[in-house]
């Protein structure tokens, strides 16, 4: 008799000990662990700029004499800022805050493409200055390094559109913001990809 | 008739399926950190970064210093705004799974010009 009673819903449900699945869902576990890997990309990138630093130093100027620190540093604020517009996006929408979602999301997204933008200026002026890429291993690490995570915020900037678009759309809310956390993992990784970038590329 | 025990899953779960097949994001778990206070502790660090970079101090302890803020600044973003801080240990585990990869990486590169 019990077994009458089950129906095919009941067959199809996980067990009770397995529905909680690896403890969060699935569009931030996909995250982190793109996240991963990308932890390993950018490890071969600065790993191998550690590496040829150490071997050929004579081939690396001290700080500020190729690279411009001053704008680069304004940059690295600019980041800064956009991961604290991106976590207050988030923290609003968790508190049910929507029209502070669409303020703080907006404010990422005007601050991450100036980061792009100054970037941008920032190799105008270093190729005008005859500072290429083909210049040696300072310039093609250089540029390999930031290019690649300028790429990273050129797509970050690209996806916090979508993101955008859909809170004005009312996509979100305090009880289903996936696409909002899953974009700020996102972007704050970049933030500290950077951070440990302009140490090491600018500073050092 | 013996009644079927249906399984257990509370509604308040916060990876409760839905009716769409989908899971739902977990509710705020935590109260906020203080995210405005953790920038502008960044945003010193990386003032301090720009003053000890240009000090005449002997290169390895700028260095050191300059390493030792990045990896600071790095943490507080990984820790708060990121919520490593808050996360279970499942997803603590799958983000620093790849750091002993990267030193595995890092050191059989350097095999190649060093040894």
């Amino acid at each position: 008799m019990a077994h009458a009673a089950l129906t095919h819903h009941d067959v199809m449900q996980p067990p009770p000990d397995r529905a909680m699945g690896s403890g969060v869902y699935t569009e931030k576990l996909g995250m982190w662990i793109f996240l991963g890997s990308e932890v390993m990309f950018f490890t071969a990138l600065i790993g191998t700029y550690i590496i040829l630093r150490i071997a050929h130093p004579s081939s690396w100027k001290p700080p500020g004499v190729v690279l411009n620190v001053p704008v680069t540093a304004t940059n690295t604020f600019l980041l800064i800022c956009s991961s604290v517009t991106m976590v207050k996006a988030f923290a609003a929408v968790q508190d049910g805050l929507l029209s502070a979602l669409r303020r703080w999301l907006i404010a990422t997204v005007v601050i991450g493409a100036s980061f792009v933008g100054i970037q941008v200026y920032e190799y105008t002026h270093l190729i005008e200055k005859g500072f290429v890429p083909s210049e040696g291993l300072y310039g093609s690490t250089f540029y390999a390094m930031t290019g690649f995570h300028g790429f990273h915020v050129t797509i970050g900037v690209l996806c916090m559109i979508f993101v955008t678009v859909r809170a004005f759309q009312g996509k979100y809310t305090a009880q289903d913001h996936r696409g909002v956390e899953v974009i700020g993992l996102y972007w704050h990784f970049v933030d500290l990809v950077w951070i440990i970038l302009f140490t090491i590329v600018y500073l050092i | 008739m013996a009644q079927v025990q249906q399984p257990k899953t509370s509604s308040s779960s916060p990876l409760t399926p839905t009716t769409s097949g989908q899971d739902t994001p977990p509710h705020k778990a935590h109260p906020h950190p203080n995210y405005v206070g953790i920038w502008v502790f960044l945003a010193v660090l990386t003032a301090a970064e720009l003053t000890v970079a240009f000090l005449p101090w002997h290169k390895n302890v700028i260095i050191a210093l300059l390493l030792g803020m990045a990896l600071w600044k790095a943490a507080l973003v990984g820790l708060y705004y990121m919520h490593l801080r808050f996360e279970t240990r499942r997803i603590v585990i799958l983000a620093l799974g790849p750091l002993p990869l990267c030193v595995i990486l890092v050191a059989a590169v350097a095999t190649e010009f060093f040894w």
